[in-house]
């Protein structure tokens, strides 16, 4: 048995908080683990909220000329959907797995810097509640001069510019009021969020390695894990400038983007795109990395072509900043650009090819257990395969110019981010379900959740390329009768419905198996990677000692040998090493330090929408509120003891 | 649980393609299955379909489209075969050996990465090819400019002088060249039967071609997301025989008549001279302005079978509703509630009538 000494009192200003259950240790905690969770459940949030927005969105459109919500709430509607799928569902969600997953994947106590990675956790928050506030303070109308038969309501007065937020209709003039502000700088104040946190992961990808876990022997999850952080690194300082320069175009009168000024409107799509198409990377990145665990651990093969795997992450990673202007095909570049942005985007399909055949390779000649997670891998693979396709009919750009901003592009990025990222995280949600909360989900509910979210899936996006094709332009209100539209947005609302469904089952399997699911051993799968040695749920210190790797899957060739066939021999004293891994896990050797919990992480958060508030509203109260928690969180950062610890000693 | 995964693979394959296959067969061979109504209500009449090609530049594009679309679909049932084939082989079973634990085969991944680069290596030459041809001015080409504005499209034609909103004349079988530019925010023109979409910017100058095979109307709607009635941001193009456009060419550059006496059109004239109409739209003839006006010139209003961005026929029951509040069809738009009284809203329905 173990105890946790109560770190001594010190001679300090303050004294670093010491709950260990309770709303406080949760405020203050600086635990990889839970902040993941905490990732995690907020993204569910508001993939939630940008789901019912979708809904919304697809009744207003499953009849034409349809009048259930006026042309302003609409274009609210889509664009909260589109930020918040994005930037507060997908994003997050990806950060909580990264968060959960990355130091048990590489044998560490913690990230590198553990009260950023709270920080973080609370700028996200923060610009999330700051992005959302725009319904109760935020207001939108008709453009400079124009008319509007009726008020703008609550519900429209959220950013209507599109999540894209194209200048100049998103500027001051085209789109008055504050709701545009809203985005823009509840955007900013998430992009600092991403920032910290892809730093934070790079140092503990670099620094954190457990003995022998070297670069080629890491899990293929912790490798796109530090792709999407050199990703983010490198593109969001791009949308922040940007962002910047909408902002004092909207607020303090500069033309960045204006033509009246001298600005250029072409110009917001460039810097928009060489961020945006990056951040595609960024949300599909992670389920690449989740599906490559997920598919050699259910078919009891090593992943087939690793290194391939993760040389086609990286090429993906650095092509994906070199095609941004196929997002603007229609616009005036010339054809030497339009060439040239159209072939670096059919090379991209090379390494993402790659990787598609060396899934279908790893789960070849395997032993497929079809369990919930390999079920969501696999549609992944079937989904995503379809999303590829299509987005090479893109990089033809005479074809492109015809099914650019119609919902044939509609269908084709959900069939990435919805069939793809989407698919992959739920698969992840189900395989590390055990570790994170020491219990079983429910196999027949996972499984109805797949099925229904197959169906509903397909439903809704396969019938939207269709409906490209025969001309329904994107982010349009209503559609004419006459353009024949109407029974295939009926269609695709019912399968909206039903992907709905298929979440409610996913919530109930949820919180029902949280509670009182069957008890988890620690390897439930027969897994392969460091996590699956610790037990389940993971304790507060992870590893009691600091494994050491041998080789990649070392795990698995812990208890694996090979016949002289080539077929995996389980090990005469595996049985016996798993016992002890599972007692050593419970009961630590050695003496643990770990970091203290903090407050200043959320005080320092708390500041950025006060500051944010100050710029809408040119307040300099606010802007003095803002700063002075700024100041006290980063003061108290500075000053709080450091040698105050929790230590955990065993009890012999 | 293989055969409902393959059921619901199956399904979704057919969702997703069975459309785009029919549709090919029906190119192919040029058969008319009408006794399939569902699909066939989705076929015919989608006036913005962008794979009924009515000109050569949308034809180069649709067969690019195709070419790549049937490569597409080759690849589709090769990946997802092996992926259904692997999951119905390699299910675990009770008697299931353990796997053979390949790390991978170098000559394999070479192998598929060198054909997809030899396929996209086909598909890029047409393409580069096909991008530089649309790009071309063409020879003898009509100039036409084409104006955006919040939520409509003009057009002026610098050698005829004509100024029109809406509906863009051409004629059939010529090559036009549109000289295109934004009074607001961007757009995107779009004659999917004609050619791709093009955005019109502020304070730039794009290009687009445009050629109609034969005499016909067309759907434009605009591409772009412009704001509150982007939706609502629609055009036609009429080709017409080469004596029609100059039959018309020549109506266009009438001026209106001056309506004197006591007729309802002449009562409509005064509504349009004092309600404050003429503070956005001109009449050639009745009342004459120099330089640009920010709404539709009326002149030649009833010779346009559509208004108001296209969103509307023309037709009385159409004007009225519209004269009465133009804000509840368009939101947002420049167009004020006048406040105008029914009398007052007939005669002008009357005087616009006369207006061809």
């Amino acid at each position: 048995m173990t105890k946790i000494i109560e770190p001594s009192k010190q001679s300090s200003i303050f004294r670093r908080p010491s709950s260990e259950t309770g709303i406080w240790s949760w405020i203050t905690t600086v635990d990889h683990k839970r902040i993941g969770i905490m990732y995690g459940y907020a993204a569910f949030f508001f993939l939630l909220i940008g789901g019912l927005e979708a809904l919304i969105l697809r009744i207003q459109l499953s009849q034409p000329d349809n009048n259930f919500l006026t042309a302003a709430e609409y274009n609210a509607m889509f664009t909260m959907h589109g930020t918040t799928m994005i930037f507060l569902a997908i994003m997050p969600i990806s950060a909580a797995f990264f968060n959960y997953l990355l130091p048990l994947q590489i044998g560490a106590r913690d990230v590198a810097f553990p009260r950023l990675n709270a920080l973080s956790f609370w700028i996200f928050i923060f610009g999330g509640a700051f992005l959302y506030s725009t319904f109760i303070f935020g207001t939108a109308g008709a453009p400079e001069g124009g008319y509007l038969a009726e008020e703008v309501g609550w519900l429209g007065s959220a950013p209507n510019g599109g999540w894209f937020g194209y200048q100049p209709n998103a500027g001051m003039k085209y789109s008055p009021g504050t709701a545009m502000d809203y985005w823009a700088i509840g955007l900013q104040i998430l992009g600092i969020a991403s920032l910290i946190s892809a730093f934070n992961f790079i140092t503990t990808i670099i620094n954190m390695r457990t003995e022998g876990m070297r670069f080629m022997r890491m899990p293929v999850f912790t490798w796109m894990t530090f792709a999407v952080s050199f990703l983010l690194a490198f593109s969001l300082p791009i949308i922040a400038i940007a962002l910047f320069y909408v902002t004092f175009d909207r607020k303090f009168g500069t033309t960045f983007f204006l033509t009246e000024g001298g600005g250029d409107p072409i110009l917001w799509q460039h810097l928009f795109w060489l961020f945006g198409h990056p951040e595609v990377y960024i949300l599909i990145l992670p389920a690449f990395g989740i599906v490559s665990e997920v598919l050699p651990t259910f078919s009891r093969k090593p992943l087939f072509g690793y290194a391939a795997i993760v040389f086609a992450g990286f090429g993906i990673a650095f092509i994906g900043f070199g095609v941004w202007a196929h997002h603007m095909f229609a616009s005036a570049i010339s054809p030497v650009a339009q060439a040239g942005f159209g072939l670096s985007t059919m090379v991209i399909a090379v390494p993402t090819g790659v990787k598609i055949f060396n899934w279908l390779g790893t789960i070849w000649g395997g032993k497929l257990k079809l369990n919930t997670p390999m079920l969501f891998s696999l549609g992944f693979i079937g989904m995503f395969v379809i999303g590829g396709l299509s987005g090479v009919t893109h990089s033809i750009v005479p074809a492109d110019t015809q099914q650019t901003d119609t919902y044939y592009v509609v269908a084709h990025f959900h069939y990435v981010l919805f069939g793809g990222a989407l698919f992959g995280i739920f698969s992840g949600l189900y395989y590390w379900f055990p570790k994170v909360w020491g219990k079983m989900y429910n196999e027949s509910l996972g499984k109805i959740h797949f099925w229904l979210m197959m169906i509903g899936f397909n439903l809704t996006f396969g019938p939207m390329h269709w409906l490209g094709l025969q001309g329904q332009v994107r982010r349009t209100w209503v559609y004419a009768e006459e353009t024949n539209l109407q029974f295939w947005n009926i269609v695709v609302t019912v399968g909206a419905f039903i992907i709905a469904l298929s979440i409610i089952v996913f919530m109930i399997n949820w919180i029902f198996s949280k509670r009182n699911g069957e008890k988890a051993p620690f390897d439930p799968w027969d897994a392969r990677t460091l996590e699956w040695t610790i037990p389940s749920p993971t304790p507060v210190w992870n590893f009691s000692t600091a494994p050491i790797v041998k080789s990649l899957d070392d795990f698995w060739h812990t208890k694996y040998s090979e016949d002289e066939e080539g077929r995996a021999v389980k090990r005469e004293e595996a049985d016996q090493i798993l016992l002890e891994l599972e007692e050593d896990g419970l009961n630590p050797s050695e003496h643990i330090a770990l970091p203290n919990p903090s407050y200043f992480p959320i005080v320092l958060a708390s500041g950025l929408p006060f500051l944010g508030y100050a710029v809408i509203y040119k307040s300099i109260p606010l802007a003095l509120i803002g700063t002075v928690l700024l100041l006290i969180g980063g003061f108290g950062w500075g000053t709080e003891p450091l040698e105050e610890e929790i230590h955990i000693d065993s009890d012999e | 649980m293989i055969t409902l995964y393959i059921v619901s693979t199956l399904f979704l394959i057919i969702v997703d393609n069975i459309n785009m296959l029919v549709k090919n067969i029906f190119k192919l061979k040029n058969l008319k299955f009408s006794a399939l109504i569902l699909l066939s209500a989705c076929i015919e009449n989608a006036p913005l379909d962008s794979l009924s090609p009515e000109g050569p530049y949308a034809r180069s594009i649709d067969e690019l489209f195709w070419l790549t679309f049937w490569i597409a679909v080759v690849i589709f049932v090769i990946v997802q075969g092996a992926l259904l084939l692997s999951v119905f082989v390699f299910k675990e079973k009770p008697d299931s050996p353990e796997p053979k634990q390949i790390h991978g085969n170098t000559k394999l991944e070479i192998l598929w990465t060198v054909i997809p680069v030899i396929i996209l290596a086909v598909i890029a030459v047409p393409t580069v090819r096909t991008i530089f041809d649309l790009a071309n001015e063409p020879e003898d080409a009509l100039k036409i400019e084409v104006i955006g504005h919040q939520w409509w499209f003009e057009y002026k034609y610098p050698d005829y002088d004509i100024t029109t909103a809406n509906v863009l004349v051409i004629p059939a079988d010529k090559p036009i060249r549109l000289e295109m530019w934004s009074n607001d925010v961007l757009h995107n023109y779009w004659v999917p039967k004609l050619n791709g979409k093009r955005y019109l910017v502020p304070g730039q100058t794009t290009y687009l071609n445009l050629h109609a095979d034969s005499p016909n109307e067309f759907w434009a709607q605009c591409g772009e997301y412009c704001g509150l009635s982007h939706s609502k941001m629609r055009g036609r193009v009429l080709s017409l025989s080469e004596s029609d456009f100059d039959a018309w060419v020549k109506n266009q550059q009438q001026n209106a008549n001056k309506l004197e006496g006591n007729s309802l059109a002449a009562e409509g004239q005064q509504v349009y001279l004092n309600a404050g109409c003429t503070q956005c739209h001109v009449i050639d003839g009745v009342w004459d302005v120099q330089g640009d006006r920010i709404a539709p010139n009326l002149t030649h209003f009833a010779n346009r079978n559509v208004f108001a961005g296209a969103a509307l026929y023309n037709n009385e029951e159409n004007l009225s509703k519209w004269l009465a509040n133009p804000a509840e069809i368009k939101p947002g738009t420049f167009m004020p509630n006048l406040e105008l009284t029914e009398v007052e809203i007939n005669a002008l329905i009357a005087y616009l009538g006369t207006l061809k």
